[in-house]
């Protein structure tokens, strides 16, 4: 399977290889064509990391502001006049609009453009065409153009927060009529329709680079690349790329219709309206339609959020234990049933919309379903460390953190799922506590995991470890010392999207568990500093990287450390004879056994002996 | 607050110079493979972990024990009593599953650290472990369905009692309007395209059932132990109205009704003398002393808990809950909707 397409690139490899100057002829590539409009996936990786990076600091510096604002509203900060200027910022106070408008690209930037775009961007395309032993993607233009969508619709999105009116306020879910109407809040003026355009083409973005990654892992396998010989994270690619190609179409047209009833007069989800002193045309539409549509994507969204760092984890809890993930079969069987359920659930979210009750039996079941196949995951994972001879490299720490964050998150979701128990949590800083914690550190600590992990095979050089620790632990520490006591101001009843919670007495005495959040916080965030450091700093001047720096089985570490070579492998394309998980196995003379290397005469393949 | 500064500030700078020190270590150490975790790397790590999770728990419960308090009072509705109820087997469950999970993932993080001499054992699945943990889990959700949606049908059933108060509670940008149904218990019909300044809920003035509707502002009154058939309307965008100390949350959608209903059990009287809420009190009146603000008595309050816009934080109508006597009394002093009108236009 695949060889076909591969050969024909590879013969161009193996001839070159009989040239004294080899690769010369990539030295000949103009810098614009290697580096800026380059089809090649190990490039466009780095590119998508690279803009990941720099929009994740503009998200996390909005979360700074607006938990300053939390914790102590009213003082005056010279930190956000320097901001945010004297419009968004006069004498240091942050404007209300402003707000909601920080508290809503922070929300839209980490979910899409940090961990969706970036993540999956970024590993699918380093690691798809390497660990599966392909030259590159089935169509290396369809991915360079998925970058340059991406790219194009990040600058529209930051672009947005420099306009009259400020950006689009209506929180990251947009919902309508708060966002149809230019009366409702300034956001929804021009700020809205650069979010949708900006989504739109993150969507274009999303679609070309997933269906080029579902082609790839099923049409240029390399030879004995079985689909049951796959590493979990090329599993984690494929279930997360197909969630999104049928996911994403579904949130453009609810945007699209947003896009009609905005500018076109339409009702699709307006009715009996009357704002700015006067009763609005349009009547028999439903706001409710749209959530439908939204969570319709918005569930599958924080599955596509959360598969790839599950499959990055995976593979580096069982590279660094030494051991085979335990369950290969039962993680990709939960992996599939996951990805299956969370297109059914989406009702979750609406509990409180008025639907029939009913109906929202049907989704607290379905719901909670979930948790099965995510508990065999997360009691896998743990099982995976049992026995094993435990490495800690920065990208296991991460991927120890992520299980635990996991835990933690997954077990507040099964209150939210249950329809009962969400009337008093619906909409507060419960939810706020829960997701942060399952999407905002468990996927970013599978982000950070992958960095460390294959930077060598990003930029030829390896981070620094010691530095790696310090990061971990600071934004460990620093992440569950902000959302852990959040769960707290959830169950007081506090609301989310509130611009200060001591407007009205009630909330006044809480102000405590906000300061220790806002100061966790900022410990957290500086923490980052060090990984920023230590990321740029390793790209210029880090130890050079040997082949196969963590002694691992998979194929991406057979190509050749020195440099980046067009089609990844110099001779012809390795052939794979085993599973990827052969970690200590008994009898074996090292504690690693590469796909590449044949099965012994009473060898067994997978996880048997 | 020049406290909190300085506290970063010295963090930062700790930070920083631990930062250049590595950085000045590793390069003269660059001939070794910087990256390879040593044995005692290992072993600290594994440490760490360990420390952080007995600290972790730790501090969860004190977190508990710290911010318990602050939460929610009892319930002071009929059906919110369910709600605890089950909330409190929950957060038994997850509150277990959670410590012995995070305790053991981060025991074994720390047992199999890595050694020079240590092998690990190839174990690559077992199916009675895999059933075992799909099995058990099962189990225990089958039950937290089964009597959520128990609960669930319970409370969300249409009113059959007769005698339900009917209050309309209407929504907009950014307060709050509530309408009895008046003598004939039923509401009048409504037409957005009729509001004005007279009738801003968008009455329907041709509709005669509206003329003894009674519209209030500011304050709802309710009495203790009657079931009270809420329905929601909005005029502007999607609010919600959330009654955290019953229990109760229903969108109010713009060109749908919807509906939730519940029969308060405590009044507002008797719920300021509960012992969780004088505790509350007190640190709020301390706190509010502090910056010279007047005293705050405890009242119920339904606030907005769905994002309408830039005072969505200040949408909040203060409830009353009192004897059936007073609720009698204080309703026989408003006025029904075409009486005000009237007396407005003369
Ligand atoms: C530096 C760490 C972070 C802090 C301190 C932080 C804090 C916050 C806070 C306080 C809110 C506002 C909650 C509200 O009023 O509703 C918020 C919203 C949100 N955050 Fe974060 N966050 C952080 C990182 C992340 C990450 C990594 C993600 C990725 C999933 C994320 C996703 C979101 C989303 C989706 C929202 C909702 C936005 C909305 O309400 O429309 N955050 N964050
Ligand atoms: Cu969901
Ligand atoms: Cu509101």
């Amino acid at each position: 399977m695949g060889n076909s397409h591969g050969h024909t690139v590879a013969v161009g490899h193996e001839h070159e290889l009989h040239h004294a100057h080899a690769h010369d002829d990539h030295h000949e590539e103009s810098f614009v064509s290697k580096y800026i409009f380059s089809m090649d996936h190990k490039t466009i990786s780095r590119q998508f990391l690279i803009t990941a990076v720099i929009m994740a600091v503009v998200a996390m510096m909005m979360s700074i502001i607006f938990r300053m604002q939390l914790a102590w509203p009213g003082e005056k900060f010279a930190f956000i006049n320097m901001m945010l200027g004297d419009k968004w910022g006069k004498d240091g106070i942050l404007d209300p609009n402003m707000y909601l408008a920080l508290v809503t690209i922070h929300g839209t930037i980490m979910v899409f453009f940090v961990l969706t775009g970036g993540l999956s961007g970024t590993f699918s395309n380093l690691l798809i065409p390497y660990q599966i032993g392909a030259r590159d993607m089935a169509s290396g233009f369809l991915n360079m153009l998925s970058y340059w969508f991406f790219f194009l619709s990040s600058c529209i999105m930051i672009g947005s927060l420099f306009i009259e009116d400020g950006p689009a306020s209506g929180g990251w879910t947009i919902y309508p009529p708060l966002s149809a109407l230019p009366e409702a809040i300034p956001g929804s003026k021009l700020g809205m329709t650069l979010w949708l355009i900006s989504m739109s083409l993150f969507i274009v973005s999303s679609l070309l680079g997933g269906l080029n990654y579902i082609v790839t892992i099923i049409n240029l396998r390399t030879k004995g690349m079985k689909m049951t010989r796959m590493p979990l994270t090329i599993w984690a690619f494929l279930i997360t790329a197909i969630l999104g190609v049928l996911s994403f179409p579904v949130l453009l047209s609810c945007a699209l219709l947003l896009i009609f009833d905005r500018s076109m007069g339409t009702s699709f989800y307006l009715s009996d309206i009357y704002i700015g002193g006067r009763p609005l045309d349009q009547v028999g539409g439903s706001p409710i339609l749209f959530e439908h549509l939204f969570w319709f994507l918005g569930h599958p969204e924080v599955y596509i959020v959360l598969l790839p760092a599950l499959g990055i984890t995976s593979e580096i809890i069982a590279t660094n234990s030494r051991k085979p993930i335990f369950g290969y079969r039962a993680m990709i069987g939960s992996m599939l049933a996951i990805g299956f359920l969370s297109f059914i659930v989406w009702g979750h979210h609406m509990y409180m919309t008025g639907m029939n009750p009913f109906l929202g039996s049907v989704f607290v079941f379905t719901t909670l379903l979930i948790a099965i196949p995510s508990a065999v995951k997360a009691f896998n994972y743990i099982t995976t460390l049992w026995k094993g001879n435990i490495q800690y490299t920065p990208a296991m720490l991460f991927s120890v953190g992520l299980v635990s964050s996991f835990v933690t998150g997954g077990v507040t979701g099964i209150i939210l799922a249950d329809s009962t128990l969400d009337i008093t949590v619906h909409d507060t800083y419960f939810v706020v506590a829960h997701f942060h914690i399952v999407m905002g550190l468990s996927a970013i600590f599978g982000m950070f995991a992958g960095v460390y992990h294959w930077f060598p095979k990003m930029f030829r050089r390896m981070m620094n470890k010691k530095l790696g620790y310090l990061h971990f632990w600071i934004t460990f520490i620093g992440a569950y010392g902000v959302f852990f006591p959040m769960h707290f101001l959830g169950m007081s009843g506090v609301p989310r999207r509130y611009y200060t919670n001591s407007n009205f007495p009630l909330f006044d005495n809480l102000g405590d568990i906000n300061e220790l959040v806002t100061v966790f916080a900022i410990i957290a965030a500086l923490g980052q500093i060090v990984f920023l450091i230590n990321f740029f700093y390793s790209m210029f001047k880090g130890q050079t990287a040997p082949q196969n720096p963590w002694n691992s089985n998979t194929l991406e570490w057979t190509t050749p450390a020195a440099q980046h070579i067009h089609g990844n492998w110099p001779g012809a394309l390795p052939e794979v004879h085993r599973w990827p998980y052969d970690y200590s196995k008994p009898g074996a003379e090292r504690d690693f056994i590469p796909q590449t290397v044949p099965l012994g005469p009473d060898e067994h393949d997978g996880g048997g002996h | 607050m020049t406290l909190l500064y300085i506290l970063a500030f010295v963090l930062l700078c700790v930070a920083l110079g631990y930062l250049f020190r590595v950085i000045e270590l590793s390069r003269e150490l660059k001939t070794e493979k910087e990256w390879v975790p040593t044995e005692s790397d290992n072993r600290m790590m594994g440490r760490f972990f360990l420390v952080f999770v007995f600290v972790f728990i730790t501090w969860s419960l004190y977190q508990i024990y710290q911010y318990g308090y602050k939460c929610l009072p009892k319930s002071a509705s009929e059906h919110g009593l369910k709600v605890d109820e089950l909330m409190k087997y929950n957060m038994y469950i997850i509150w277990f599953v959670f410590v012995a999970t995070n305790f053991v993932l981060f025991y074994f993080a720390w047992k199999y650290y890595g050694k020079k001499d240590r092998k690990a054992v190839f174990f690559a699945h077992d199916n009675k472990l895999e059933m075992l943990w799909t099995v058990v889990p099962a189990l225990v959700l089958a039950f937290i369905i089964i009597f959520g949606l128990k609960y669930w049908n319970e409370i969300m059933d249409k009113s059959t009692d007769e005698k339900a108060i009917k209050i309309e509670l209407y929504s907009k940008q950014f307060d709050w309007t509530a309408r009895y149904a008046g003598v004939d218990n039923a509401f009048g019909l409504d037409d957005y395209t009729q509001i004005d300044g007279g009738n801003s809920m968008g009455l329907d003035t041709t509709d005669k059932k509206c003329f003894d509707d009674i519209i209030v502002k500011n304050e709802i009154h309710i009495p203790v132990g009657k079931e009270v058939d809420f329905q929601f309307r909005s005029r502007d965008v999607i609010h919600s109205a959330f009654f955290p100390h019953f229990r109760a949350q229903m969108n109010c959608v713009p060109g749908q009704v919807t509906k939730f209903r519940f029969t308060p059990t405590i009044t507002t009287a008797e719920m300021r003398k509960d012992e969780q809420v004088i505790r509350n009190m007190k640190e709020i009146n301390a706190i509010r002393a502090a910056k010279g603000e007047d005293p705050f008595e405890f009242d119920y309050v339904l606030i907005c808990n769905k994002i309408c816009g830039v005072s969505h934080f200040n949408m909040q109508m203060k409830i009353i809950v009192e004897s059936e006597k007073d609720y009698k009394a204080w309703l026989a002093k408003q006025k029904a909707y075409k009486t005000a009108v009237v007396a407005e236009k003369n």
